[in-house]
C-alpha cells in the first residue's frame, strides 16, 4: 500500500520541522543578545575615547616620554596574536574567517618570525591546540564580556611583552559592522602606535596648556596598560556582537531552508498520496466496470 | 547657588557610574589628595586606588569608591576614569570586609608564590570601599 510511503514522509516532515524550531529559537535569542552586546559596546564608549584622546594629547605633546610598551624593537623574534572568537559554533562562517584572518597575517609576514597564538575563546583554541603555537587560552568567558577578562588578557600580553618573550603583538578579532555584515580585521596592539589627534575639533586643544599630576611620564606609565586593556575589551565585544549577528543571519537562513524543505516534502507526500488515491479510484472503477460488464 | 558648580563624568570601561553637577571634588592623586573648585585649570592627573569625594548642588557630601585611573579637567568639565569604581551607598560592607581579610592574610602568610604587589592592591581597593561604604552609613 502507498499509506506506508506517506508515513514516512510526515515522519520526515515533522523531524525538519523539530529542527526549524530549534533553529527559530537560537535565532531569536541571538537578537536578544546581540542588543545586550551592543549596548554594552555602546556603554564602553565613553571610556575608550577619553583614553585615546588623553593618550594622543600626552604623545603629541611629550616626544620625549620613554616607556617599553611605545619603544619598537629593532629585532622582531616572536609576533603575538590575540585571536578572539566564540566559545560556540553554530555562527555561519563567523569564527572560520577570524582564524582565516589571522593564518593570512602570519603567512603575510615575511620576516620569518615565530608566531603565537593568544586564543580568546575555544573556538581558536580548539583549531590552534591541534597545530603549534598556542601560548596561552581564555576560554568560556561567556556571553556578557567583562572588563575583568579583559584586564586579565592585557595582564597577560604586558608581561610577556615586557619579558621580551614578545616583541610585537597583534589583535585578530570581528568588526561588527551591523547584523548581516562582521569583517574580520587585525590590528596592531603592541608596541601602541598612540592615535593620532583629532583635527577636524574646532576647538584648538593643542593650546591648551595641561597641568600634568605628579608628571607626564607617570600618567603615560598608568594610562598605557589601561590602553591595552580597553582596546582588548574594546574587540571582545565587537567580537560578541559580531558573533550574535553572524548567529541570527546563520539561524534565520536555517529557519528559511528548513521551511522550503517541508514545503517541498509536503509536496512530494501529497503527490504520492494523491497517486495513491487516483490508484485505487482506478481500481475501483475498473471492477465496477467489470462487475457491470459482467452483469448485462 | 547653582553658579559655582561644574560638570563631573565618572566613567568606567562599563559604564558611566556617575554625571553630576558638583560643588567640589575631591580625587585621590598619586602624591595625596586633590581638590578641584569651578574654573579649575586645566589639568591631567593620575589616581590611586581610593575615595572620591564630592559636594553635591544641595551641600552634601558623598563617596565612590575607585580602583586608580586618572582624571582630566577642562573647562569646567572634568572627567574622571578609573577600571571600577563605586558608589559609597552601593558597596556590600560585608564583601569589602572579607576581601580585606583575605588580602591581610594572604600578605601575612608570606606565600614564596604570592604575588604580593597584587595582594596589596587587593588590600587597598577592600580598604578604598570600606571607607567610601562607612561614611554614608554614618550620615
Amino acid at each position: 500500500m502507498a499509506g506506508a510511503g506517506v508515513r514516512e514522509f510526515k515522519r520526515r516532515i515533522r523531524s525538519v520541522k523539530n529542527t526549524q524550531q530549534i533553529t527559530k529559537a537560537m535565532k531569536m535569542v541571538a537578537a536578544a543578545k546581540l542588543r545586550r552586546a551592543q549596548e554594552r559596546a555602546e556603554s564602553s564608549r565613553p571610556y575608550t575615547e577619553t583614553l585615546q584622546g588623553t593618550l594622543a594629547r600626552l604623545a603629541a605633546l611629550s616626544t620625549d616620554v620613554e616607556h617599553p610598551l611605545l619603544v619598537k624593537r629593532e629585532e622582531i623574534r616572536k609576533v603575538g596574536y590575540i585571536v578572539v572568537t566564540a566559545d560556540r559554533g553554530l555562527c555561519g562562517g563567523y569564527n572560520t574567517n577570524i582564524i582565516r584572518a589571522a593564518n593570512d597575517s602570519i603567512a603575510a609576514d615575511d620576516r620569518k618570525v615565530d608566531a603565537g597564538i593568544i586564543a580568546v575563546g575555544r573556538k581558536a583554541r580548539d583549531f590552534y591546540r591541534k597545530r603549534s603555537g598556542l601560548d596561552a587560552e581564555f576560554i568560556n568567558l561567556g556571553d556578557n564580556v567583562s572588563y575583568t577578562d579583559a584586564r586579565e588578557i592585557a595582564g597577560y600580553i604586558i608581561n610577556a611583552y615586557e619579558n621580551e618573550e614578545l616583541d610585537e603583538v597583534y589583535l585578530v578579532y570581528s568588526r561588527f559592522v551591523n547584523v548581516l555584515r562582521q569583517e574580520p580585521t587585525v590590528t596592531k596592539l603592541l608596541p601602541i602606535e598612540p592615535p593620532e589627534q583629532q583635527k577636524d575639533a574646532e576647538t584648538p586643544e593643542k593650546l591648551i596648556e595641561y597641568i600634568y599630576e605628579p608628571s607626564a611620564e607617570l600618567i603615560l606609565l598608568t594610562l598605557l596598560p589601561r590602553y591595552v586593556g580597553s582596546q582588548i575589551y574594546h574587540a571582545m565585544l565587537e567580537g560578541k556582537a559580531s558573533e550574535q549577528g553572524a548567529r541570527m543571519t546563520a539561524m534565520g537562513n536555517a529557519t528559511q531552508n528548513a521551511g522550503e524543505i517541508i514545503d517541498s516534502l509536503t509536496l512530494q507526500m501529497n503527490k504520492v498520496r494523491q497517486s495513491a488515491i487516483t490508484d485505487e479510484i482506478l481500481d475501483i472503477v475498473g471492477g465496477a466496470e467489470a462487475l457491470n460488464k459482467g452483469g448485462k | 547657588m547653582a553658579d559655582n558648580t561644574f560638570m563631573v563624568e565618572i566613567v568606567t570601561p562599563e559604564q558611566i557610574l556617575f554625571k553630576n553637577e558638583v560643588q567640589f571634588l575631591v580625587v585621590p592623586e598619586l602624591n595625596g589628595e586633590l581638590g578641584v573648585l569651578k574654573n579649575h585649570a586645566p589639568m591631567i592627573a593620575a589616581l590611586d586606588v581610593g575615595v572620591v569625594r564630592y559636594t553635591d548642588p544641595e551641600g552634601k557630601v558623598k563617596k565612590i569608591a575607585l580602583s586608580g585611573g586618572f582624571m582630566e579637567v577642562i573647562y569646567n568639565e572634568v572627567r574622571v576614569l578609573a577600571e571600577t569604581a563605586e558608589h559609597g551607598s552601593e558597596i556590600d560592607v560585608l564583601r569589602a570586609k572579607a576581601a580585606k581579610e583575605r588580602a591581610e592574610r594572604r600578605l601575612q602568610l608570606q606565600d614564596e608564590n604570592l604575588n604580593a604587589y597584587r595582594a596589596e592592591m587587593a588590600l587597598k581597593r577592600a580598604i578604598a570601599r570600606l571607607k567610601a561604604a562607612e561614611a554614608n552609613i554614618r550620615e
